[in-house]
């Protein structure tokens, strides 16, 4: 008698191991949903322009220190908006990393929305005034499930949409 | 509402001790079964690795090799590291809630409690760290939610959460990393677990050979009947959208999702504070530690040998008499038990003095009061047959068997009876001795009643002596709420001592004898 009621408290702890191990199954995109995640590393211009120096001012200076240009390390944030149909669904000022803010400016943003055929419109300003110098639209058919990546590679032009 | 679940704890591990027994409950052994389940996660993880692949492209496929081999084979070892694991998450949770139930979180034991904090996320990271590892469509989802909830600290100048935003972006050696730290993080636990048992004097790191063989038994069962399955390959250009879900670790993507990764570190952290101060929110009055008397300490070290908390060490000779060693207490570590006053050979109530002083004792409660008590007891004793009842403070109150006849006497801990005592009982007009603890594998003091019982029986010092008839002595094992089991084994104790009357009346030495006539 012991040893069954034994066995049916040590089967109950198993199954409950069992069970949750897998169930009840996570939905983590409900059916009809997509994602767009916008995912950018980039830094933005000198917060002031590099000034040249002057023939007084080099001749001043050791001859191995002589640099022609001084520039300021810190870099202005990048200021990123990306609205879909219209509606703005990211607007994110990126400082620039590092002690002397003269890292890239990186941003990693999240969002899940209904599936289907959208218009995406982003914007990025990486210079001092905040005027926006890159801009791109696109139109994409996000099927449930698929992931938009929106990133930023100004060699290649700009923005670019993967998905 | 804390009382009522401890009334619940109890009634449910009274419950268990009726199927497995006091000593083989698994309830009071969850410390040591969640250690058993450590040693099963780290074997069975050593075999599932021996024919892993560390690449980004062969990960999944030795994983889904591995599932779809034969049951008794790779896949046996797969399931049952998942599910042993899955184990040690829900009884180091039932650890935790027990400990804290029965007022365990402070006074001495803070160190034990603190240092098992760090332990629980330990686990978790143990844990999740091995859901990355079948690079599937739940590892995905992990990785993801992990790296997003870290990069909501302002810790790393680039997201992590970049490397896992398309397929070409995850690294090709990232699952070289992600196996160091599952290799890694284990490690630090058992280090941390070797911490938590610093202050433990012969901590037990394995339950009894019946629990550990029956857990691993039902394990293996498990993973035979439902077998952990390969989920579909990662991809990063898509969105899992249903997965199957380890619920006792990966509750926290959920509720990171459902709420936001800032909300989940605020919560975290809350819980790890709350869990880290309640020594200090509990505060509990903590009674005078034990003291030594040195003119009565000869340096034995049986009270060194007994101290469940390692609070006694032995050091050298303080005052100048020709004796190498004497015992010293560490009062933070001392939890007032008395089991060091219990094993001490001064501790015997035989001697003549009045003022019985003995080599290490309690200030609260003296071994001189437990004779007075005892002597008092005794003088009015009757009828016949009777009984003294020693009985331990934190299991059945022995007072509730107080009646004509049987004389009730409480101490701290039962292993603070020295045996010399229940001898004493007997050869002073006592019939019958009974000795109450609390349930097996249940001290409040972790060995007390399996010390005594070692004393009783003879094989461990101080030992009650052979020529004490074993007829006139019975223990009982039982918490608060077993005070009628205790009324009944008493009756029955007193009825089989009136069939078997003493032959010989009282027999106490002279010299006490004097003393106690004065």
């Amino acid at each position: 008698m012991r040893i069954a009621a034994q066995a049916v408290l040590y089967a109950a702890f198993v199954a409950v191991i069992g069970y949750f191990s897998t169930s009840p199954a996570y939905v983590h995109l409900a059916p009809g949903e997509a994602v767009v995640k916008l995912s950018l590393s980039h830094a933005g211009e000198r917060k002031e322009p590099c000034r040249t120096r002057s023939e007084a001012e080099l001749a001043k200076l050791a001859p191995n220190m002589r640099s022609p240009t001084v520039c300021t390390r810190e870099r202005v944030p990048v200021r990123i908006v990306v609205a879909i149909d219209g509606t703005t669904i990211f607007d994110v000022v990126a400082q620039p990393t590092g002690l002397a803010k003269d890292g890239a400016s990186t941003v990693y943003r999240r969002l899940t929305v209904a599936a289907g055929r959208h218009r995406i419109r982003a914007e990025l300003a990486d210079a001092p005034g905040g005027r926006m110098t890159y801009s791109a639209t696109t139109e994409v058919d996000l099927a449930p499930g698929r992931l938009l990546v929106i990133d930023f590679a100004p060699e290649a032009g700009g923005f670019v949409f993967r998905s | 509402m804390r009382a009522a679940l401890a009334a619940s704890l109890d009634a449910c591990e009274a419950a268990f001790d009726r199927a497995f027994g006091q000593a083989g409950n698994p309830w009071r052994h969850l410390g040591s079964l969640a250690f058993l389940l450590v040693v099963v996660t780290t074997a069975t993880g050593i075999v599932v690795y021996a024919v892993y692949d560390t690449s980004v492209g062969g990960a999944y496929r030795s994983v889904r090799a591995m599932s779809a081999g034969p049951p008794a084979g790779l896949a046996l070892a797969r399931s049952v590291h998942r599910y042993a694991s899955d184990a040690l998450v829900l009884t180091m949770i039932a650890h935790l809630a027990r400990e804290w139930l029965r007022g365990h979180a402070a006074g001495f034991r803070w160190f034990s409690w603190l240092s098992g904090v760090p332990l629980v996320a330990l686990v978790y990271a143990s844990g999740i760290g091995g859901y990355w590892l079948p690079f599937d469509r739940l590892a995905q989802l992990s990785l993801t939610a992990t790296t997003e909830w870290l990069d909501a600290l302002p810790l790393f100048g680039e997201p992590l959460a970049r490397n896992f935003v398309s397929p070409a972006s995850v690294p090709d050696r990232l699952l070289s990393l992600l196996v160091f730290l599952h290799i890694g993080i284990p490690l630090a636990l058992l280090a941390f677990i070797g911490v938590h048992l610093l202050r433990l004097t012969r901590p037990r790191s394995f339950p009894p050979a019946t629990i550990a063989a029956a857990t691993c038994a039902a394990l293996v069962v498990l993973a035979l009947m439902h077998p952990a399955r390969a989920l579909a390959e990662a991809d990063f250009g898509s969105e899992p959208m249903t997965v199957a879900f380890d619920w006792p670790y990966l509750f926290i993507h959920a509720l990171q999702y459902r709420t936001s990764p800032q909300l989940l570190w605020a919560a975290a952290g809350a819980a790890g504070l709350v869990l880290a101060v309640l020594p200090w929110i509990e505060r509990t009055p903590h009674a005078p530690a034990a003291c030594v008397d040195l003119a009565n300490c000869n340096g034995c070290g049986r009270c060194f040998a007994d101290c469940p908390y390692a609070a006694i060490t032995l050091v050298a000779r303080s005052d100048g008499r020709h004796l190498p060693r004497q015992a010293e207490v560490d009062p933070r570590r001392c939890a007032s038990c008395g089991i060091c006053a219990g094993a001490c050979p001064s501790s015997t109530p035989f001697r003549s003095g009045s003022d019985l002083a003995t080599g290490i004792d309690l200030p609260q409660a003296p071994i001189r009061a437990l004779r007075a008590s005892l002597d008092r007891a005794l003088e009015t004793l009757a009828p016949r047959p009777a009984i003294v009842v020693f009985g331990c403070a934190s299991g059945v109150e022995v007072a509730s068997v107080r009646e004509p006849g049987t004389a009730p006497i409480e101490l701290v801990c039962i292993a603070m009876l020295p045996p010399s005592f229940v001898e004493y009982a007997l050869r002073a007009g006592a019939d019958g001795v009974m000795v109450s603890g609390c349930r097996e594998g249940d001290c409040a003091y972790r060995l007390g009643h399996e010390i005594l019982r070692a004393r009783l029986e003879g094989s461990r010092e101080p030992r009650l002596r052979a020529r004490v008839s074993r007829a006139r002595v019975r223990t009982f094992w039982g918490a608060r709420a077993d005070a009628r089991s205790l009324s009944a084994a008493v009756a029955a104790f007193r009825r089989d001592l009136a069939a078997s009357p003493r032959a010989a009346g009282p027999s106490m030495p002279p010299k006490r004898r004097e003393a106690l006539d004065a």
